[in-house]
Protein backbone atom coordinates (compact mmCIF):
# COMPACT_ATOMS: atom_id res chain seq x y z
CA UNK A 1 0.00 0.00 0.00
CA UNK A 2 1.63 3.55 -1.29
CA UNK A 3 0.23 6.77 -0.42
CA UNK A 4 -0.04 9.14 -3.27
CA UNK A 5 -0.40 13.12 -1.54
CA UNK A 6 -0.41 15.00 -5.14
CA UNK A 7 -0.47 19.26 -4.91
CA UNK A 8 -2.94 19.53 -1.86
CA UNK A 9 -3.70 22.31 0.20
CA UNK A 10 -5.93 22.71 3.51
CA UNK A 11 -7.18 26.45 4.12
CA UNK A 12 -8.56 27.59 7.44
CA UNK A 13 -10.38 31.01 6.88
CA UNK A 14 -7.78 33.16 5.79
CA UNK A 15 -4.90 30.47 6.51
CA UNK A 16 -3.33 28.40 3.79
CA UNK A 17 -2.16 25.88 6.64
CA UNK A 18 -1.02 23.58 4.17
CA UNK A 19 0.07 25.13 1.00
CA UNK A 20 0.27 22.39 -2.46
CA UNK A 21 2.45 19.71 -0.78
CA UNK A 22 3.01 16.31 -2.84
CA UNK A 23 4.84 13.16 -2.31
CA UNK A 24 4.57 9.43 -2.33
CA UNK A 25 5.27 6.94 0.72
CA UNK A 26 6.65 3.40 -1.38
CA UNK A 27 4.62 0.24 -0.04
CA UNK A 28 6.98 -0.77 3.23
CA UNK A 29 8.99 2.43 3.52
CA UNK A 30 9.42 4.28 7.36
CA UNK A 31 8.89 7.85 6.43
CA UNK A 32 9.33 10.61 8.78
CA UNK A 33 6.86 13.67 8.61
CA UNK A 34 9.10 16.93 10.17
CA UNK A 35 8.39 20.26 10.93
CA UNK A 36 8.42 22.71 13.32
CA UNK A 37 5.72 23.48 15.43
CA UNK A 38 2.42 24.92 13.50
CA UNK A 39 3.96 23.57 10.02
CA UNK A 40 0.98 21.74 8.48
CA UNK A 41 2.33 18.39 9.65
CA UNK A 42 -1.03 17.19 11.92
CA UNK A 43 -3.36 18.64 9.17
CA UNK A 44 -1.65 16.84 6.84
CA UNK A 45 -1.84 13.70 8.63
CA UNK A 46 -5.29 14.27 9.39
CA UNK A 47 -6.47 14.60 5.26
CA UNK A 48 -4.63 11.01 4.86
CA UNK A 49 -6.63 9.54 7.17
CA UNK A 50 -9.87 11.20 5.80
CA UNK A 51 -10.43 13.06 9.33
CA UNK A 52 -10.54 16.17 7.20
CA UNK A 53 -11.49 17.07 3.63
CA UNK A 54 -8.33 19.07 1.39
CA UNK A 55 -8.92 22.04 0.37
CA UNK A 56 -7.90 21.00 -2.57
CA UNK A 57 -5.82 18.19 -4.49
CA UNK A 58 -5.87 14.69 -4.32
CA UNK A 59 -4.35 11.64 -2.08
CA UNK A 60 -4.57 8.43 -2.25
CA UNK A 61 -4.10 5.60 -0.45
CA UNK A 62 -3.21 1.99 -1.94
CA UNK A 63 -4.48 3.30 -5.30
CA UNK A 64 -7.52 4.55 -3.90
CA UNK A 65 -9.15 8.00 -3.27
CA UNK A 66 -9.44 9.00 0.16
CA UNK A 67 -12.12 11.63 -1.16
CA UNK A 68 -14.67 9.30 -2.85
CA UNK A 69 -14.00 6.31 -0.77
CA UNK A 70 -12.89 7.63 3.04
CA UNK A 71 -14.84 4.63 4.52
CA UNK A 72 -12.27 2.35 2.68
CA UNK A 73 -9.30 4.36 2.94
CA UNK A 74 -10.85 4.03 7.08
CA UNK A 75 -10.46 0.41 6.94
CA UNK A 76 -6.74 0.62 5.42
CA UNK A 77 -5.16 2.90 7.33
CA UNK A 78 -4.10 3.20 11.42
CA UNK A 79 -4.02 6.41 12.65
CA UNK A 80 -2.53 7.36 16.59
CA UNK A 81 -3.61 11.00 16.51
CA UNK A 82 -1.70 13.78 18.10
CA UNK A 83 -2.19 13.87 21.97
CA UNK A 84 -3.24 10.66 21.68
CA UNK A 85 -6.69 11.13 22.62
CA UNK A 86 -8.63 8.18 25.06
CA UNK A 87 -11.48 7.34 26.95
CA UNK A 88 -9.79 7.82 30.63
CA UNK A 89 -12.92 5.89 32.01
CA UNK A 90 -12.55 2.86 29.95
CA UNK A 91 -10.57 -0.18 30.80
CA UNK A 92 -7.58 -0.73 28.31
CA UNK A 93 -9.21 -4.23 27.48
CA UNK A 94 -12.36 -2.48 26.70
CA UNK A 95 -11.48 0.40 24.69
CA UNK A 96 -9.34 -2.33 23.03
CA UNK A 97 -12.67 -4.67 22.05
CA UNK A 98 -14.73 -1.20 21.66
CA UNK A 99 -11.81 0.18 18.39
CA UNK A 100 -12.01 -3.76 16.96
CA UNK A 101 -15.62 -3.93 17.16
CA UNK A 102 -15.47 -0.55 14.99
CA UNK A 103 -13.66 -2.33 12.33
CA UNK A 104 -16.10 -5.29 12.78
CA UNK A 105 -13.83 -7.50 14.33
CA UNK A 106 -16.32 -8.90 17.00
CA UNK A 107 -16.56 -11.82 19.25
CA UNK A 108 -13.86 -14.09 19.79
CA UNK A 109 -12.20 -12.74 16.65
CA UNK A 110 -12.42 -9.69 18.33
CA UNK A 111 -10.69 -11.14 21.93
CA UNK A 112 -7.83 -12.87 20.00
CA UNK A 113 -7.08 -9.62 18.94
CA UNK A 114 -6.86 -7.61 21.61
CA UNK A 115 -5.27 -10.56 23.46
CA UNK A 116 -2.54 -10.15 20.56
CA UNK A 117 -2.55 -6.63 20.79
CA UNK A 118 -1.98 -6.41 24.25
CA UNK A 119 0.96 -8.74 23.86
CA UNK A 120 2.86 -6.99 21.16
CA UNK A 121 2.18 -3.56 22.83
CA UNK A 122 3.46 -5.33 26.33
CA UNK A 123 0.10 -4.33 27.91
CA UNK A 124 -0.54 -7.80 29.70
CA UNK A 125 0.41 -6.22 32.76
CA UNK A 126 -2.13 -3.50 32.59
CA UNK A 127 -4.71 -4.28 30.60
CA UNK A 128 -7.30 -4.55 33.35
CA UNK A 129 -6.60 -1.22 34.58
CA UNK A 130 -8.47 1.82 33.73
CA UNK A 131 -6.88 3.73 30.94
CA UNK A 132 -7.09 6.83 33.07
CA UNK A 133 -4.47 5.42 35.88
CA UNK A 134 -1.82 4.42 33.15
CA UNK A 135 1.52 6.51 32.69
CA UNK A 136 1.96 8.40 29.67
CA UNK A 137 3.91 5.59 28.05
CA UNK A 138 1.40 3.29 28.68
CA UNK A 139 -1.10 5.14 27.80
CA UNK A 140 1.07 5.79 24.46
CA UNK A 141 1.03 1.96 24.11
CA UNK A 142 -2.95 1.65 23.79
CA UNK A 143 -2.65 4.05 21.28
CA UNK A 144 -0.71 2.49 19.36
CA UNK A 145 -2.61 -0.94 19.97
CA UNK A 146 -5.65 0.89 19.10
CA UNK A 147 -4.09 1.68 15.77
CA UNK A 148 -2.85 -1.38 14.75
CA UNK A 149 -5.81 -3.11 15.86
CA UNK A 150 -6.79 -4.04 12.72
CA UNK A 151 -3.86 -5.06 10.89
CA UNK A 152 -3.65 -1.78 8.94
CA UNK A 153 -1.35 -1.85 5.71
CA UNK A 154 -0.76 1.66 6.09
CA UNK A 155 -0.11 3.26 9.77
CA UNK A 156 -0.20 7.34 10.31
CA UNK A 157 1.92 8.19 13.49
CA UNK A 158 1.31 12.16 14.40
CA UNK A 159 3.99 12.91 16.92
CA UNK A 160 4.00 9.21 18.97
CA UNK A 161 6.42 9.53 21.17
CA UNK A 162 5.81 13.44 22.13
CA UNK A 163 6.09 14.37 26.15
CA UNK A 164 7.76 10.94 27.32
CA UNK A 165 10.41 10.21 29.12
CA UNK A 166 13.73 8.88 27.37
CA UNK A 167 12.97 5.31 29.01
CA UNK A 168 9.58 5.42 27.32
CA UNK A 169 10.85 6.87 24.25
CA UNK A 170 13.40 4.27 23.84
CA UNK A 171 10.29 1.80 24.41
CA UNK A 172 7.77 3.06 22.11
CA UNK A 173 10.40 3.48 19.28
CA UNK A 174 11.47 -0.13 19.33
CA UNK A 175 7.79 -0.58 19.42
CA UNK A 176 6.92 1.07 16.28
CA UNK A 177 9.98 -0.29 14.46
CA UNK A 178 8.47 -3.83 15.81
CA UNK A 179 5.44 -2.81 14.18
CA UNK A 180 6.08 -1.38 11.12
CA UNK A 181 7.55 -4.38 9.25
CA UNK A 182 5.47 -5.03 6.12
CA UNK A 183 3.73 -1.71 6.64
CA UNK A 184 3.69 1.56 5.08
CA UNK A 185 4.48 4.40 7.86
CA UNK A 186 4.44 8.05 7.96
CA UNK A 187 4.90 9.23 11.24
CA UNK A 188 5.75 13.13 12.03
CA UNK A 189 7.54 14.13 15.09
CA UNK A 190 10.21 17.49 15.53
CA UNK A 191 12.73 14.92 17.53
CA UNK A 192 15.03 14.42 15.19
CA UNK A 193 16.80 11.42 16.71
CA UNK A 194 13.57 10.07 16.32
CA UNK A 195 13.73 10.47 12.75
CA UNK A 196 17.53 9.26 12.79
CA UNK A 197 16.83 6.10 14.91
CA UNK A 198 13.34 5.23 12.36
CA UNK A 199 13.47 6.10 8.85
CA UNK A 200 15.57 6.60 6.16
CA UNK A 201 13.17 8.77 4.27
CA UNK A 202 12.72 12.31 5.88
CA UNK A 203 10.23 15.09 4.25
CA UNK A 204 10.71 18.20 6.19
CA UNK A 205 7.94 20.86 5.83
CA UNK A 206 7.64 24.19 6.75
CA UNK A 207 4.78 26.75 6.79
CA UNK A 208 2.58 24.52 4.81
CA UNK A 209 5.11 23.47 2.11
CA UNK A 210 7.85 21.08 1.42
CA UNK A 211 11.32 22.52 2.15
CA UNK A 212 13.15 18.77 1.56
CA UNK A 213 11.96 15.33 0.67
CA UNK A 214 15.05 12.96 0.30
CA UNK A 215 16.86 9.93 2.10
CA UNK A 216 18.36 10.84 5.42
CA UNK A 217 22.14 10.28 4.42
CA UNK A 218 21.71 12.60 1.45
CA UNK A 219 20.27 15.29 3.84
CA UNK A 220 22.80 14.91 6.29
CA UNK A 221 25.26 15.12 3.53
CA UNK A 222 24.20 18.37 2.45
CA UNK A 223 25.38 19.65 5.83
CA UNK A 224 28.73 18.26 5.47
CA UNK A 225 31.28 18.86 8.55
CA UNK A 226 31.41 21.99 10.85
CA UNK A 227 34.62 22.76 12.82
CA UNK A 228 34.59 24.55 16.42
CA UNK A 229 37.52 27.01 17.07
CA UNK A 230 37.97 29.63 19.90
CA UNK A 231 40.85 31.24 19.84
CA UNK A 232 42.34 33.47 23.28
CA UNK A 233 42.32 36.86 21.71
CA UNK A 234 40.39 38.43 18.59
CA UNK A 235 41.96 37.13 15.34
CA UNK A 236 42.69 39.86 12.81
CA UNK A 237 39.34 40.07 10.71
CA UNK A 238 38.92 38.02 7.46
CA UNK A 239 41.68 35.85 8.73
CA UNK A 240 39.76 32.75 8.76
CA UNK A 241 37.93 33.18 5.54
CA UNK A 242 41.77 32.21 3.77
CA UNK A 243 41.19 29.01 4.58
CA UNK A 244 41.13 26.83 1.57
CA UNK A 245 38.14 24.54 0.61
CA UNK A 246 35.51 25.88 2.78
CA UNK A 247 32.21 27.17 2.83
CA UNK A 248 31.84 29.96 5.48
CA UNK A 249 32.88 31.39 8.63
CA UNK A 250 30.14 32.03 11.51
CA UNK A 251 31.13 34.60 14.06
CA UNK A 252 29.58 33.12 17.69
CA UNK A 253 31.33 35.05 19.70
CA UNK A 254 34.57 37.92 18.76
CA UNK A 255 36.93 35.10 19.58
CA UNK A 256 34.75 31.55 18.80
CA UNK A 257 34.31 31.03 14.96
CA UNK A 258 32.22 27.83 13.43
CA UNK A 259 33.93 26.73 9.75
CA UNK A 260 31.35 25.16 7.53
CA UNK A 261 32.86 22.61 5.07
CA UNK A 262 32.18 19.81 2.75
CA UNK A 263 31.80 16.32 4.71
CA UNK A 264 35.21 14.63 5.30
CA UNK A 265 37.27 18.11 4.58
CA UNK A 266 39.60 18.52 7.37
CA UNK A 267 40.92 22.23 8.02
CA UNK A 268 42.43 21.68 11.36
CA UNK A 269 46.39 21.72 10.29
CA UNK A 270 45.63 24.88 8.76
CA UNK A 271 44.02 26.61 11.30
CA UNK A 272 46.94 25.26 13.58
CA UNK A 273 49.21 26.92 11.44
CA UNK A 274 47.47 29.94 10.83
CA UNK A 275 46.86 30.41 14.78
CA UNK A 276 50.60 30.03 15.34
CA UNK A 277 51.91 32.53 12.47
CA UNK A 278 49.55 35.29 13.92
CA UNK A 279 50.85 34.46 17.31
CA UNK A 280 46.85 33.29 18.93
CA UNK A 281 46.90 30.59 21.01
CA UNK A 282 43.78 27.75 20.97
CA UNK A 283 40.97 27.33 23.24
CA UNK A 284 39.10 25.10 21.24
CA UNK A 285 39.29 23.04 17.89
CA UNK A 286 36.56 20.66 17.49
CA UNK A 287 35.50 19.10 14.38
CA UNK A 288 32.04 17.20 14.36
CA UNK A 289 29.61 16.07 12.08
CA UNK A 290 26.72 18.74 10.96
CA UNK A 291 23.89 17.06 12.50
CA UNK A 292 19.95 16.61 11.08
CA UNK A 293 19.18 19.28 13.90
CA UNK A 294 21.43 21.86 12.06
CA UNK A 295 19.80 20.96 8.78
CA UNK A 296 16.91 21.33 10.06
CA UNK A 297 17.41 24.36 11.87
CA UNK A 298 18.74 25.73 8.33
CA UNK A 299 15.28 24.53 6.18
CA UNK A 300 13.27 25.74 8.90
CA UNK A 301 14.87 29.39 9.76
CA UNK A 302 14.31 31.14 6.73
CA UNK A 303 11.44 32.15 5.41
CA UNK A 304 8.92 30.12 2.77
CA UNK B 1 -23.94 2.19 15.25
CA UNK B 2 -23.73 -0.98 17.54
CA UNK B 3 -20.58 -0.67 18.36
CA UNK B 4 -21.04 2.84 19.78
CA UNK B 5 -24.61 2.08 21.59
CA UNK B 6 -22.96 -1.04 23.33
CA UNK B 7 -19.92 1.27 24.41
CA UNK B 8 -22.14 4.28 25.39
CA UNK B 9 -24.59 1.72 27.81
CA UNK B 10 -21.55 -0.21 29.13
CA UNK B 11 -19.70 3.49 30.10
CA UNK B 12 -23.32 4.55 32.01
CA UNK B 13 -23.84 1.00 33.83
CA UNK B 14 -19.98 0.92 34.37
CA UNK B 15 -20.06 4.49 36.53
CA UNK B 16 -21.96 5.93 39.04
CA UNK B 17 -24.10 7.91 36.22
CA UNK B 18 -26.84 5.41 35.26
CA UNK B 19 -27.70 3.52 38.20
CA UNK B 20 -28.04 7.53 40.01
CA UNK B 21 -30.28 8.45 37.40
CA UNK B 22 -32.38 5.47 37.71
CA UNK B 23 -32.25 6.10 41.50
CA UNK B 24 -32.82 9.90 41.23
CA UNK B 25 -35.59 9.34 38.99
CA UNK B 26 -37.16 6.67 40.78
CA UNK B 27 -37.24 8.16 44.78
CA UNK B 28 -38.84 11.29 43.21
CA UNK B 29 -41.27 9.59 41.63
CA UNK B 30 -42.04 7.22 44.43
CA UNK B 31 -41.99 10.12 46.37
CA UNK B 32 -44.82 11.64 44.60
CA UNK B 33 -46.93 9.26 44.10
CA UNK B 34 -47.23 7.58 47.39
CA UNK B 35 -45.46 9.95 50.21
CA UNK B 36 -45.87 13.50 49.92
CA UNK B 37 -49.72 14.37 50.64
CA UNK B 38 -50.14 16.85 48.22
CA UNK B 39 -49.60 14.57 45.41
CA UNK B 40 -50.18 11.10 46.97
CA UNK B 41 -52.42 8.78 45.39
CA UNK B 42 -53.47 7.59 48.77
CA UNK B 43 -54.34 10.97 49.68
CA UNK B 44 -56.38 11.44 46.97
CA UNK B 45 -58.37 8.57 47.06
CA UNK B 46 -58.90 8.18 42.88
CA UNK B 47 -57.06 4.92 41.57
CA UNK B 48 -54.98 7.09 38.78
CA UNK B 49 -51.53 7.61 38.11
CA UNK B 50 -52.00 11.17 37.10
CA UNK B 51 -49.67 12.47 39.28
CA UNK B 52 -46.66 10.12 37.79
CA UNK B 53 -47.33 11.60 34.64
CA UNK B 54 -48.08 15.18 35.31
CA UNK B 55 -45.04 15.21 37.83
CA UNK B 56 -42.22 12.83 35.54
CA UNK B 57 -41.66 15.10 32.61
CA UNK B 58 -40.56 18.15 35.06
CA UNK B 59 -38.31 15.01 36.35
CA UNK B 60 -37.02 14.19 33.07
CA UNK B 61 -36.12 17.95 32.12
CA UNK B 62 -33.52 17.91 34.86
CA UNK B 63 -32.23 13.95 34.55
CA UNK B 64 -32.16 13.43 30.69
CA UNK B 65 -29.90 16.78 29.53
CA UNK B 66 -27.69 15.02 33.10
CA UNK B 67 -27.21 12.17 30.95
CA UNK B 68 -26.90 13.81 27.34
CA UNK B 69 -24.48 16.89 28.53
CA UNK B 70 -20.97 14.61 28.31
CA UNK B 71 -21.74 12.26 25.57
CA UNK B 72 -20.27 14.62 22.45
CA UNK B 73 -18.95 17.83 24.97
CA UNK B 74 -17.00 15.35 26.49
CA UNK B 75 -15.45 13.68 23.18
CA UNK B 76 -14.61 17.30 21.92
CA UNK B 77 -12.79 17.81 24.96
CA UNK B 78 -11.02 15.28 24.76
CA UNK B 79 -10.43 14.54 20.91
CA UNK B 80 -11.96 11.26 20.63
CA UNK B 81 -14.25 12.53 18.46
CA UNK B 82 -11.54 13.18 16.01
CA UNK B 83 -10.60 9.59 16.94
CA UNK B 84 -13.59 7.79 16.12
CA UNK B 85 -14.20 9.86 12.94
CA UNK B 86 -11.04 7.97 11.10
CA UNK B 87 -13.35 4.77 11.90
CA UNK B 88 -15.01 3.50 9.69
CA UNK B 89 -18.13 4.76 11.43
CA UNK B 90 -20.71 7.26 10.09
CA UNK B 91 -21.23 10.15 12.02
CA UNK B 92 -25.40 9.06 11.34
CA UNK B 93 -24.28 6.21 12.85
CA UNK B 94 -22.70 8.13 15.82
CA UNK B 95 -25.73 10.19 16.51
CA UNK B 96 -27.96 6.90 16.22
CA UNK B 97 -26.12 4.75 18.41
CA UNK B 98 -25.62 7.26 21.22
CA UNK B 99 -29.17 8.22 21.38
CA UNK B 100 -30.37 4.90 21.45
CA UNK B 101 -27.92 4.39 24.41
CA UNK B 102 -29.18 7.71 26.61
CA UNK B 103 -33.08 6.23 25.22
CA UNK B 104 -32.31 2.73 26.57
CA UNK B 105 -31.39 4.35 29.91
CA UNK B 106 -35.06 6.63 30.05
CA UNK B 107 -36.55 3.37 29.32
CA UNK B 108 -34.76 1.71 32.28
CA UNK B 109 -35.50 4.42 34.39
CA UNK B 110 -39.24 4.77 33.54
CA UNK B 111 -39.75 0.71 33.24
CA UNK B 112 -39.59 -0.23 36.91
CA UNK B 113 -42.83 2.57 37.77
CA UNK B 114 -45.10 -0.24 35.93
CA UNK B 115 -45.05 -1.97 39.30
CA UNK B 116 -47.35 1.07 40.74
CA UNK B 117 -49.99 0.41 37.92
CA UNK B 118 -50.22 -3.01 39.54
CA UNK B 119 -50.44 -1.80 42.87
CA UNK B 120 -53.13 0.95 42.31
CA UNK B 121 -54.85 -1.76 39.96
CA UNK B 122 -55.19 -3.91 43.24
CA UNK B 123 -55.86 -0.94 45.81
CA UNK B 124 -58.88 -0.03 43.36
CA UNK B 125 -61.98 -0.74 44.24
CA UNK B 126 -63.47 -3.12 43.33
CA UNK B 127 -60.06 -4.38 42.34
CA UNK B 128 -59.04 -4.14 38.85
CA UNK B 129 -60.85 -0.84 38.22
CA UNK B 130 -58.48 1.62 36.39
CA UNK B 131 -58.23 3.34 33.69
CA UNK B 132 -55.64 0.72 31.63
CA UNK B 133 -55.78 2.23 28.13
CA UNK B 134 -55.66 5.79 29.91
CA UNK B 135 -51.97 4.27 31.50
CA UNK B 136 -50.85 2.81 28.58
CA UNK B 137 -51.72 6.16 26.50
CA UNK B 138 -49.59 7.75 29.27
CA UNK B 139 -46.73 5.29 29.43
CA UNK B 140 -45.95 5.66 25.29
CA UNK B 141 -45.87 9.50 25.70
CA UNK B 142 -44.06 9.51 28.69
CA UNK B 143 -41.45 7.42 27.12
CA UNK B 144 -41.89 9.38 23.49
CA UNK B 145 -41.02 12.56 25.69
CA UNK B 146 -38.23 10.95 27.37
CA UNK B 147 -36.90 10.09 23.55
CA UNK B 148 -36.98 13.39 22.40
CA UNK B 149 -35.58 15.10 25.39
CA UNK B 150 -32.74 12.78 24.87
CA UNK B 151 -32.42 14.30 21.09
CA UNK B 152 -32.60 17.79 22.64
CA UNK B 153 -30.11 16.65 25.28
CA UNK B 154 -27.47 15.41 22.17
CA UNK B 155 -27.89 18.30 20.04
CA UNK B 156 -27.12 20.18 23.16
CA UNK B 157 -23.71 18.20 23.90
CA UNK B 158 -22.80 18.79 20.07
CA UNK B 159 -22.60 22.48 19.83
CA UNK B 160 -20.43 23.09 22.97
CA UNK B 161 -17.26 21.51 24.72
CA UNK B 162 -19.00 22.70 28.08
CA UNK B 163 -20.85 20.17 29.56
CA UNK B 164 -22.05 22.55 31.71
CA UNK B 165 -23.28 24.62 29.11
CA UNK B 166 -24.70 21.77 27.53
CA UNK B 167 -26.91 20.88 30.17
CA UNK B 168 -28.30 24.22 30.66
CA UNK B 169 -29.45 24.55 27.11
CA UNK B 170 -30.93 21.01 26.58
CA UNK B 171 -32.71 21.97 30.04
CA UNK B 172 -34.25 24.94 28.63
CA UNK B 173 -34.88 23.45 25.26
CA UNK B 174 -36.83 20.39 27.23
CA UNK B 175 -38.57 22.79 29.11
CA UNK B 176 -39.41 25.03 25.77
CA UNK B 177 -40.89 22.30 24.13
CA UNK B 178 -42.43 20.92 26.81
CA UNK B 179 -44.71 23.65 28.64
CA UNK B 180 -43.24 26.56 26.78
CA UNK B 181 -45.58 26.71 23.56
CA UNK B 182 -48.47 25.92 25.86
CA UNK B 183 -47.96 29.13 27.24
CA UNK B 184 -47.32 31.11 24.84
CA UNK B 185 -50.80 30.09 23.08
CA UNK B 186 -52.43 32.06 26.10
CA UNK B 187 -51.01 35.21 24.82
CA UNK B 188 -53.57 35.03 21.73
CA UNK B 189 -56.84 36.02 21.90
CA UNK B 190 -56.84 34.42 18.56
CA UNK B 191 -58.10 31.05 19.26
CA UNK B 192 -56.86 28.73 15.96
CA UNK B 193 -53.67 30.76 16.43
CA UNK B 194 -53.52 29.58 20.46
CA UNK B 195 -53.74 26.03 19.09
CA UNK B 196 -51.62 26.27 16.24
CA UNK B 197 -49.05 27.57 18.92
CA UNK B 198 -50.14 25.09 21.30
CA UNK B 199 -49.83 21.80 18.86
CA UNK B 200 -46.18 22.99 18.30
CA UNK B 201 -45.37 22.12 21.82
CA UNK B 202 -45.29 18.77 23.25
CA UNK B 203 -47.70 18.67 26.28
CA UNK B 204 -50.83 19.30 23.74
CA UNK B 205 -49.53 15.61 21.84
CA UNK B 206 -48.77 14.12 25.51
CA UNK B 207 -51.93 15.00 26.85
CA UNK B 208 -53.67 13.41 23.84
CA UNK B 209 -52.19 10.59 24.41
CA UNK B 210 -52.76 10.27 27.67
CA UNK B 211 -56.19 9.89 27.29
CA UNK B 212 -55.75 6.50 25.92
CA UNK B 213 -56.27 7.22 22.67
CA UNK B 214 -53.09 6.63 20.35
CA UNK B 215 -53.35 9.11 17.52
CA UNK B 216 -51.05 8.66 14.54
CA UNK B 217 -50.57 12.37 14.64
CA UNK B 218 -49.05 12.24 18.20
CA UNK B 219 -46.93 9.33 16.79
CA UNK B 220 -45.78 11.25 14.08
CA UNK B 221 -45.00 14.45 15.74
CA UNK B 222 -42.38 12.85 18.59
CA UNK B 223 -40.83 10.83 15.90
CA UNK B 224 -40.38 14.07 13.82
CA UNK B 225 -39.38 16.25 16.10
CA UNK B 226 -36.83 14.11 17.78
CA UNK B 227 -35.63 13.53 13.90
CA UNK B 228 -35.30 16.34 13.73
CA UNK B 229 -32.82 17.38 16.77
CA UNK B 230 -31.09 14.40 15.67
CA UNK B 231 -29.96 15.57 12.12
CA UNK B 232 -29.17 19.08 13.83
CA UNK B 233 -26.64 16.96 16.45
CA UNK B 234 -25.35 14.93 12.96
CA UNK B 235 -25.16 18.40 11.33
CA UNK B 236 -23.03 19.87 14.31
CA UNK B 237 -20.68 17.01 14.00
CA UNK B 238 -20.04 17.37 10.11
CA UNK B 239 -19.53 20.75 10.21
CA UNK B 240 -16.25 20.25 11.48
CA UNK B 241 -14.84 19.15 8.05
CA UNK B 242 -16.61 22.38 6.52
Amino acid sequence: MSIEVSSISKVFGQQRAVDQISFSVGEGEIVGFLGPNGAGKSTTMKMITAALPATEGSIRVGGLSVANEPMAIKRLTGYLPEHNPLYLDMYVHEYLLFMASLYNIKGKAGRLRVEEMVILCGLTEEQNKRIGMLSKGYRQRVGLAQALIHDPAVLVLDEPTSGLDPNQLIEIRNLIRKVSEHKTVLFSSHILQEVEALCNRVIVIHKGKIVADDQLEHLLKRGGDQLIVEFDKAPPPMLLEQLPGIHGVVVLAPTKFQIKTDRGVDVRDHVVKLAMTHGLSLRELRQEEYSLESVFGELTQRPA
Amino acid sequence: MIPVFIKEINSFLNSLMGYLVIAVFLVAMGLLMWVFPETSVLEYGYAEMGTLFSTGPYVLIFLVPAITMRSFAEERKLGTLDLLMTKPVTETGVVIGKFLAAFALVVLSVLPTVVYYFALSSLASPAGNIDTPGVIGSYIGLVLLGGVFCTIGLFASSISTNQIVSFILAAFFCFLFYTGFDAVSSLFADGSLALLAKQWGILYHYESLSKGLIDSRDLVYFISLGGVWLLAAKTVLSSRTW
